[in-house]
């Protein structure tokens, strides 16, 4: 099995990305839509520099894509990015499937 | 020989993607003490820890808080992956915490792997055990990693587990 290595420049900003809960929250919004830059910046309570702020920091982290559209900056969910993270943790659910069933087999004896 | 063990052990699992967390559920036909000595006793949890061509042997398993674990898993062609465990909470037999890391040849932590850390609970339902184990991790590369150890072996186990059954299945035939 070949697992893409993310460099570690990449996962810090990563991780940097998914430790503020409004950063959080514009993933999950971007993820089932499309949003402007103004239309997130509507939704919580501080400036618009403020969430743009926060869009390029989940831009960076590759999370999401942004894209000029007209007058409007339209953000997007970088679903790649985020598949990447689950399905190592649908083969770690794997490793725990297994897991269980050597237990089982164990305390079946 | 392929798991005795019901489809049904795994009850379910619950990712969290943001937190990198994992919570999975299993339910046992056996009591909560019995359970627990899975994960009390070294000789059994090494039956179980690792898939079965890359067996794990601890070293060292210091069974309460403050405790230290070492292990290795011995893989196909010989080679040995280190890891260990740092004990952070003992409540037989219910509770049990730790935190899981790589280590290097020597069983010298890997620091710059960071550590996953694992919380079991150990419930009675009626004559059966629920088992929840929350895994949550501090960084994608580590759970990378992680997958690696267990999962590539794990699958072309299964894979030969199946060959090895067909195989008797003809010659009984």
């Amino acid at each position: 099995m070949v697992v893409d290595q993310l460099t570690e420049a990449e996962l810090d900003r990563l991780f940097q990305a998914l430790a503020d809960a409004t950063r959080r929250d514009i993933v999950r919004r971007v993820t089932v839509g499309e949003y402007s830059v103004s239309g997130l910046a509507a939704l919580y309570a501080m400036s618009f520099a403020a969430v743009q702020k926060h869009v390029a920091v989940l831009e960076r982290a590759s999370l999401v894509a942004k894209e000029k559209r007209g007058r409007e900056q339209i953000v997007r969910g970088n679903h790649e990015g985020l598949q990447k993270a689950r399905r190592l943790l649908d083969e770690y659910e794997a490793i725990w499937r297994q897991r269980a069933e050597r237990i089982a087999d164990i305390l079946a004896e | 020989m392929i798991g005795k063990g019901s489809a049904m052990t795994v009850i379910s699992s619950t990712k969290n993607l943001e937190a990198l967390s994992l919570t999975i559920v299993a339910e046992f036909d056996a009591d909560v003490q019995r359970v627990w000595q899975i994960w009390e006793d070294p000789r059994q949890l090494e039956r179980w820890w690792g898939p079965p061509t890359w067996p794990a042997t601890f070293e060292q398993f210091e069974f309460q808080p403050g405790g230290k674990a070492a292990y290795y898993m011995t893989g196909p062609d010989g080679t040995k992956a280190r890891g260990w465990w740092r004990i952070t909470s003992v409540q037989a037999p219910s509770r049990l915490e730790f935190d899981d890391g790589f280590a290097d040849d020597n069983g010298a932590p890997v620091e710059d792997m960071g550590s996953a850390h694992a919380t079991v609970m150990l419930e009675d339902i009626g004559s059966r055990t629920r088992m929840t184990v929350l895994s949550t991790f501090e960084s994608e590369e580590q759970m990378n990693k992680m997958v690696e150890m267990g999962m590539e072996e794990g699958m072309k186990e299964a894979a030969g587990q199946i060959d090895a059954l067909l195989a008797e299945h003809s010659r009984a035939v």
